[in-house]
């Protein structure tokens, strides 16, 4: 396995995950528009969000009872997700070719977004 | 405005920002931002939300095409993430006690930074390639790209200055919800002397790592609403598909002329709304 090929694999699987996150996004967006078309909006002042929108918990909760804004934020953090992704296959594919210096490299970079998205959500 | 008439307006601002971002490579978070803010009045908390998301459709979305162009390096990628991301962390925490009016400032002269660059920064062509310097080459940073469809292999110098300068380029990208790819394209090319066109396609591959560091951050804050993050989100990433598609017959020094003055005059309208209060 060399660099470009692992990278074209990661590519492919990028990929995948975006338009797999845009299509749950879309969905959401589309039963939201079909509820909630006419009310009025406004985002003129910041409101800090519910839990169903802002944790984890919240947002799995939320779209489990079919709430359209739990599905388009359950797509957002699907996309969010793809860039961690990202950097885990580069940790598998640096393993593979036995190369320490990168996989340890690798991991101080996946250990700074884990630690980061866990703190938050 | 009702919910509808909002998502189809935010939903086509955002489909032109990605548009033009992809064709000038800055990205549609430069264009998203001051659109939502000084034009539909949006606070500026949802439209940073917003935009880092977008940031992050872009970079996983376009991944695929640019490692087929065989330009972008990995190991530079990662291991300056390790910058960005620590970076991003930071300007993430801090960017609540900031201030919305400073952070317009700032976010005006980012603007104005990155204009600058668009217009005066044309690719040099031609450029010599340079050996690594020690810490480059106990890194393994070097490799090589195609030059006329030949392999060619290129250094890597000055290694502590670039990773000092991606810092400041995460904590940019954490404070303003954008991917500062302009930051970190002069960290590789200007300072470690990477060839420009491995700079811009690794820094493609690096924005959407740093965006991921902060955006955990923003969505336990509540900055990234899904009924303000679903059109822009969608919108720049079928923009952004459009735009890699023309982007072969676009005459892109014409147009890159075009979207500097427009991100100019919103520079501008940035910092004089945030100097007076109204952002």
């Amino acid at each position: 396995m060399d660099d470009r090929r692992i990278e074209t694999i990661i590519g492919n699987l990028l990929r995948t995950g975006v338009l797999l996150a845009a299509f749950v996004v879309s969905a959401g967006g589309f039963f939201y528009l079909l509820h909630h078309h006419a009310d009025p909006v406004s985002y003129r002042t910041f409101v800090p969000g519910a839990d169903s929108v802002s944790t984890l918990p919240g947002i799995v909760h939320s779209a489990a009872h079919f709430e359209s804004v739990g599905w388009i934020q359950l797509g957002l953090l699907l996309l969010i997700a793809t860039p961690v992704a990202r950097v885990g296959f580069a940790i598998v594919g640096f393993a593979l070719e036995r190369d320490r210096l990168y996989t340890v490299i690798s991991l101080i970079v996946l250990a700074i977004l884990v630690a980061s998205l866990l703190r938050a959500i | 405005m009702t919910a509808l008439s909002f998502t189809l307006v935010v939903g086509a601002i955002a489909t032109l920002a990605g548009f033009l971002g992809a064709l000038t490579g800055l990205g549609g978070g430069v264009v998203v931002v001051p659109a939502l803010t000084l034009a539909l009045g949006v606070d500026i908390k949802y439209a940073i939300g917003a935009s880092l998301v977008s940031v992050i459709a872009t970079s996983s979305g376009s991944a695929a095409a640019y490692v087929k162009e065989g330009f972008s390096n990995i190991r530079i990628g990662m291991f300056l993430e390790i910058a960005t991301t620590l970076g991003a962390v930071v300007g993430a925490f801090i960017a609540p006690y900031v201030g919305t009016h400073a952070i317009a400032i700032i976010f005006g002269l980012a603007l104005v930074q990155a204009a600058y660059q668009t217009v005066f920064n044309a690719a040099p062509e031609g450029a010599p390639q340079v050996e690594s310097d020690a810490l480059g080459k106990r890194l393994r940073l070097g490799g090589n790209f195609p030059v006329d469809g030949q392999l060619t292999d290129y250094g890597v110098r000055n290694v502590p200055a670039g990773f000092s300068l991606m810092l400041g380029g995460g904590v940019l990208s954490g404070l303003l919800g954008i991917g500062s790819g302009a930051v970190k394209v002069i960290a590789m090319d200007r300072i470690m002397k990477i060839p420009f066109k491995v700079s811009t396609t690794t820094s493609n591959f690096m924005i959407g790592v740093t965006a991921a560091a902060s955006a955990g951050v923003y969505l336990g804050r509540g900055y990234i609403d899904p009924r303000v993050a679903m059109p822009v989100m969608l919108g720049v990433l079928c923009g952004a598909l459009l735009g890699t598609k023309v982007l072969v017959h676009a005459p892109v020094r014409a147009l890159r002329f075009v979207f500097a003055s427009v991100i100019l005059v919103l520079a501008i309208e940035m910092i004089v709304n945030g100097l007076t209060g109204k952002v």
